[in-house]
């Protein structure tokens, strides 16, 4: 009976394929195979010979089916393996193309300031980007003759004949809608104003249209003290770096006091690094809201006060993200697009950080 | 405004170099722009004196001198005619940077001597052309500094300019004494007494003035005084006159000339002179008739507008009131009489004036932002004493129309209110200094402004005279407390949230954004059904910018142009802005519009590249849809504007009259009106028009989960071509809404065996059953009222 095992053992063993295989298990388990058939003449023999040959033909069986089955097993590894080998592919080919897009650097920038100004309660407030002059000069203590008028380079709209209403401007800075929420939501009040300006001016460092975000905080003891702190904390959180701000007196016709605002910086080889060095760098205008504009906007300057500030969102923008010319802002070059844009997802959050 | 260091120090006692006076005026609101300081570069250099001047052994012109220098005795070898022994020098030492030959020093050997240094030329320093020797100081000190001693004995030659930038509200810091006025109220020095002059007429004066009676006062000229001086000898003006005009940019012209001009730094204080041999009769003052023409000093010929004001003598206008003088009575060199005036004009008529006849000078600058009325009177006899100094003559009486306006004001000083608003402790005594400084006069609580600050109007204009003063650059921060206690709540709007996710969404779908002009062609615009006159501007900058847009499409596709102009063929764009249908203030909507340009992406080996196409937008357009919350059941209609290509495109709707979003392709003689190479397709949303949520909870609806295996069967049906999708998946959806969970078309086919005009389309119907493993028999009863819904609706049948 060894002789049988060690035949079949060493038969299965060397099978080629899966057919020479069949075979042996027809010859060896098969219903007339060589093991089969003596299993049949356990019949015939006596208990105590059965005793003996019974379980040992048995695993002799079950020793003949496990190697079969270990035999197929590796069979079919190997044929799996074989063509697996023909299924190379040159895998440093490119992948298929997928568009990626980009969020433009003054929506980003729109977005930063928006968290940060969130976060010290200012709500954002919208208005028309064509003006009546009231709103855009009258209200914000800019009578007809004031020399800021000119000098504000205002873009008209044209008047129809017979139509003798002062003509309507493209707003040259966000402040008209500062009038428009006092109006609408009374004191206290604390909003940011984003959104699209226009001069009539055109070179490196200005465009036609740009982009503004105004600041205004009435309540009853709000002072240019707090005026310094809020923008203090916006930029210092704006650049992701520790930023003084320097307050010059200066004048605009709807605050009073007035300063000019500069924030510290150091240029090296032309580029400028914010909040180090000792250098200043004119940022925006900011001041106490003028008496007259709180009336304009409906509110009693007796009882009320605060603080305006205005600001270029490209400028800024053109600052942190080292951006040099801002008529390319507006010309949606794909190739300025990809390299100052930002990723869909890269919302940026106060808690995750304004940039990646 | 520019002027001079000394120019300043004629009228303010200081001992502030240029550096603080600078860093001083900025911050007090007078920013300097630029500080131009020759002693800059020559700040290295000092005085020495040549003890010894022996011949160099093998060179005949070169001496060898021993030099005494604020560093001990130093040899140094020159050339100079004039190197002898005794005398004062100019020393650039080893390691300075010398200007007039462009060079830095280093220790040399000239003919085989070292020298330790240069004596400088003139020329050398860039002081003058002189070369023939080099500069022998009559006075000063081994060791001191050559800027000092030149600062001391020849000032000019080392005077900084410092130009500031003047705000609209400090007509005073016009001239250099208020500058200097500013800086003593600081405590940066003392403001020096003016010199006042007196000198009576010695004749009549024989040229009268007179003021017409709608001319006077407001909106006209409140006064106009003048006098004739007699027997000037009229030339150039005195050097230091001259160098000080030059200094701030000012052409010397003659000395009469260059007195009024003085006047107008020095003192804020335009003056004009005629040559009064040139004056016919009386001088008039009185409003211009339309078509009256005046050559004014600048040789340019202005035709007025009825109204404006003008001096006109019996010949005609001769000079533009406040702004201009006319060039037929202007002084020459050969003027002997001369007809001098100082008048206080209306602000307002001047800046109005001014605009329209586009005239930008001194005196137009300074009489509409406000000069000192009170010292009309004076400046006359300044004026005349110093024409008198330079000119020699004899001065006539004084003649005088109108009268100097009186504006006395007062507001109250509230020291309490002024450190609440500045957040900034100035006490109350330092308060009231500041504003006497400046002068204004202090009556218990109320303060008076000065003449020559009509800017001062309120309360709120007297603190920012004290914060100025006291200085911002001191302001320490104090946190802003928070409007409400705890955690901040969220402040954007519903729709502003929408724009943020429908921008970030587009973004990641592939398309970059732009932020393109507000403004466009008119024809741009037209092409988009804008380009009225309603939407246009009055000055635009350039043909290109003429109109508010329409649309946000017209300004991609000059995108995509211009792009494609620098070879770039593909792309996918995308704008979120306003767009403008009428040209009243909130005749804007918010749009969002993208375009899908050329192919889907560049060659590759996977042979995904095709053409973009309308389905490429329609799915980007719902996506953005769906991320702004529009509900998943629309109506997709078609006849939208003539830019979108007639049959591909659609509207999606809810109900016919609310449109949330076009899809399509872009009409090709758009594209070739705008040269853009196609083929091109776009979307355009309206997101204000998607609707709000009904509930506001964060709570979604229960998920319904069935356990039963759903059950798919397949459909096609033969339509005419006209027939579309949408209406037979509405009508298999509707055959049994309980069990068809969802219909989708998969296969369209056109023509073929199904003849002309026919098409196949393929359903996909999927049914979920609730409660109990539908039977065959229930899947044939439904499939059978799917067919009869879809052949009902659409004349078409079941293909076999």
């Amino acid at each position: 009976m060894d002789d049988l095992r060690d035949k079949y053992i060493t038969a299965i063993a060397e099978a080629a394929d899966e057919a020479a295989l069949e075979q042996l298990r027809v010859a060896a388990v098969g219903k007339k195979g060589e093991i089969s058939l003596k299993m049949r003449e356990l019949g015939k023999m006596t208990p105590e010979e059965r005793q003996v040959m019974g379980p040992r033909l048995n695993a002799l069986k079950d020793e003949i089916n496990a190697a079969l089955a270990a035999r197929k097993t590796a069979l079919a590894d190997a044929a799996l393996e074989e063509r697996l080998k023909g299924e190379w592919l040159d895998v440093t080919l490119p992948a298929r193309p997928r568009r990626q897009g980009s969020i433009h650097p003054v929506s980003q920038v729109w977005e930063e300031c928006t968290a940060i100004f969130a976060d010290m309660g200012f709500a954002v407030a919208e208005g028309p980007q064509i003006e009546d002059d009231w709103y855009n000069f009258d209200a914000l203590n800019i009578p007809s003759h004031h020399p800021a008028r000119a000098e504000m380079d205002t873009f008209y709209m044209h008047r129809a004949e017979g139509d003798n209403r002062a003509p309507h401007v493209l707003r040259t800075h966000t402040s008209p809608v500062q009038i428009r929420s006092m109006q609408a939501q009374g004191a206290p009040i604390r909003i940011i104003a984003p959104g699209r300006v226009y001069r009539a001016d055109y070179d490196q460092t200005h465009t036609p249209m740009f982009h503004q975000i105004e600041g205004l905080a009435i309540d009853r003891d709000i002072s240019m003290a707090n005026l310094k702190w809020v923008l203090e904390e916006f930029f210092s959180v704006f650049f992701g770096t520790s930023v003084k701000t320097r307050f010059r007196a200066s004048h605009f016709p709807f605050t009073e006091p007035s300063a000019e605002v500069d924030i510290q910086c150091s240029w090296q080889g032309g580029q400028v690094k914010v909040g180090e060095g000792d250098d200043w760098l004119e940022v925006l205008g900011s001041g106490m809201v003028h008496p007259k504009v709180l009336e304009a906007g409906g509110i009693d300057p007796n009882e009320w006060q605060g603080f305006a500030f205005g600001m270029g969102i490209d400028r800024i923008a053109m600052l942190k993200y080292g951006i040099p010319d801002l008529r390319a802002f507006f010309d949606s070059d794909l190739r300025w697009l990809r390299h100052f844009g930002f990723p869909g997802l890269d919302v940026p959050t106060l808690h995750g950080g304004l940039n990646r | 405004m520019k002027f001079t260091l000394s120019w300043l120090k004629e009228h303010l006692d200081t001992s502030a170099g240029v550096d603080e006076i600078a860093e001083t005026l900025t911050d007090l609101g007078l920013e300097v722009e630029g500080v131009e300081n020759p002693a800059a570069r020559l700040s290295a250099f000092t005085l020495a004196r040549v003890r010894s001047a022996e011949q160099h052994p093998d060179a005949d012109r070169l001496r060898v001198c021993m030099v005494e220098t604020d560093e001990g005795d130093r040899q140094i070898v020159c050339g100079a005619p004039n190197a002898r022994e005794g005398i004062t020098v100019v020393l650039a030492k080893p390691g300075d940077y010398v200007p007039g030959i462009d060079v830095t020093l280093s220790v040399g050997k000239i003919r085989g001597v070292e020298s330790h240094g240069m004596m400088a030329s003139e020329r050398e320093l860039e002081l003058s052309d002189e070369h023939t020797g080099i500069i022998e100081l009559p006075s000063g000190e081994v060791g001191q500094r050559f800027v000092d001693w030149l600062a001391e004995n020849d000032p000019a030659k080392v005077d900084p300019v410092i130009e500031i930038a003047i705000t609209p509200n400090r007509q005073d810091a016009l001239g250099v004494h208020g500058i200097a006025r500013d800086l003593a109220a600081r405590g940066l020095g003392t403001l020096k007494p003016l010199k006042t002059a007196q000198v009576p007429g010695s004749f009549p004066c024989p040229i009268k003035v007179e003021i017409d009676a709608d001319t006077q006062g407001e909106g006209g000229c409140h006064v106009f005084a003048g006098r004739v001086i007699r027997g000037v000898t009229n030339g150039p003006s005195p050097e230091w006159l001259q160098q000080r005009l030059r200094a701030i940019g000012l052409r010397p012209i003659s000395a009469l000339v260059d007195v009024t001009n003085y006047f107008t730094f020095d003192r804020n204080r335009p003056l004009h002179v005629f040559d009064a041999a040139k004056v016919q009769g009386g001088l008039r003052i009185h409003r211009a008739k339309e078509g009256d023409t005046l050559v004014g000093l600048d040789e340019k010929t202005y035709s007025f507008s009825d109204g404006q004001v003008v001096i006109s003598d019996a010949g005609g206008v001769e000079s533009i009131g406040g702004i201009m003088g006319g060039l037929a009575t202007g002084a020459t060199l050969e003027t002997t009489d001369v007809f001098l005036e100082a008048a206080v004009w209306d602000r307002i008529q001047i800046a109005h004036t001014g605009r329209a006849l586009k005239i930008n000078s001194d005196a137009r600058y300074r009489n509409e932002r406000g000069i000192d009325p009170a010292y009309n009177m004076q400046a006359m006899e300044d004026a005349t004493q110093m024409i008198l100094d330079l000119c020699g003559g004899e001065a006539s009486e004084i003649v005088v129309a109108g009268a100097v306006p009186e504006d006395r004001r007062a507001y109250r000083l509230d020291p309490a209110r002024v450190v609440s608003l500045v957040g900034m402790e100035i006490p109350a005594e330092t308060q009231r200094a500041t504003l006497e400084a400046l002068g204004f006069v202090l009556e218990g609580d109320m303060a008076h402004p000065p003449s020559w600050r009509p800017d001062v109007l309120g309360e709120a204009d007297l603190v920012e005279e004290v914060a100025r003063i006291a200085s911002l650059t001191r302001l320490q921060g104090t946190p802003l407390p928070r409007a409400q206690a705890g955690v901040p709540r969220p402040i954007l709007s519903p729709l502003q949230k929408r724009e943020q996710v429908a921008r970030r969404t587009a973004a990641a779908l592939g398309y970059d954004e732009c932020v393109t002009y507000t403004f466009i062609d008119r024809a741009s615009a037209a092409l988009f059904g804008g380009g009225d006159d309603a939407t246009m501007l009055a000055n635009p900058i350039s043909s290109e910018m003429s109109h508010m847009r329409p649309a946000l499409l017209p300004g991609l596709l000059q995108a995509a142009a211009r792009n494609q102009a620098r070879g770039q063929m593909d792309m996918a764009l995308f704008e979120l802005g306003h767009a403008f249908h009428g040209g009243e203030p909130g005749e804007q909507h918010l749009l969002l519009s993208g375009l899908l340009v050329g192919r889907t992406g560049p060659k590759d080996v996977h042979g995904a590249q095709r053409p973009v196409d309308v389905f490429d937008v329609k799915a980007d357009a719902e996506a953005l849809l769906a991320a702004i919350g529009a509900p998943a059941k629309v109506q997709i209609l078609r006849g939208a504007r003539e830019w979108w290509h007639p049959g591909r495109h659609g509207m999606i709707c809810l109900g016919p009259k609310k449109v949330l979003g076009i899809f399509g392709e872009l009409h090709p003689k758009v594209l070739r009106e705008m040269d853009v190479k196609g083929p091109v397709m776009g979307f355009t949303l309206w997101p204000a028009e998607v609707p709000l949520p009904r509930k506001a909870g964060a709570t979604r609806p229960a998920l319904e989960l069935h356990d039963l295996q759903p059950v798919e069967r397949d459909f096609a049906f033969v339509v005419d071509s006209e027939v579309e999708a949408l209406t037979l998946v509405n009508a298999a959806a509707g055959a049994d809404k309980g069990l068809i969970a969802d219909v989708r078309v998969f296969d369209e086919f056109i023509g073929g065996s199904l003849g002309e005009g026919k098409k196949s389309l393929a359903l996909t119907v999927r049914l979920q059953p609730k409660d109990k493993t539908l039977k065959e028999k229930e899947i044939e009863a439904v499939a059978a009222k799917i067919v009869e819904k879809v052949t009902k609706a659409t004349g078409g049948t079941l293909r076999g």
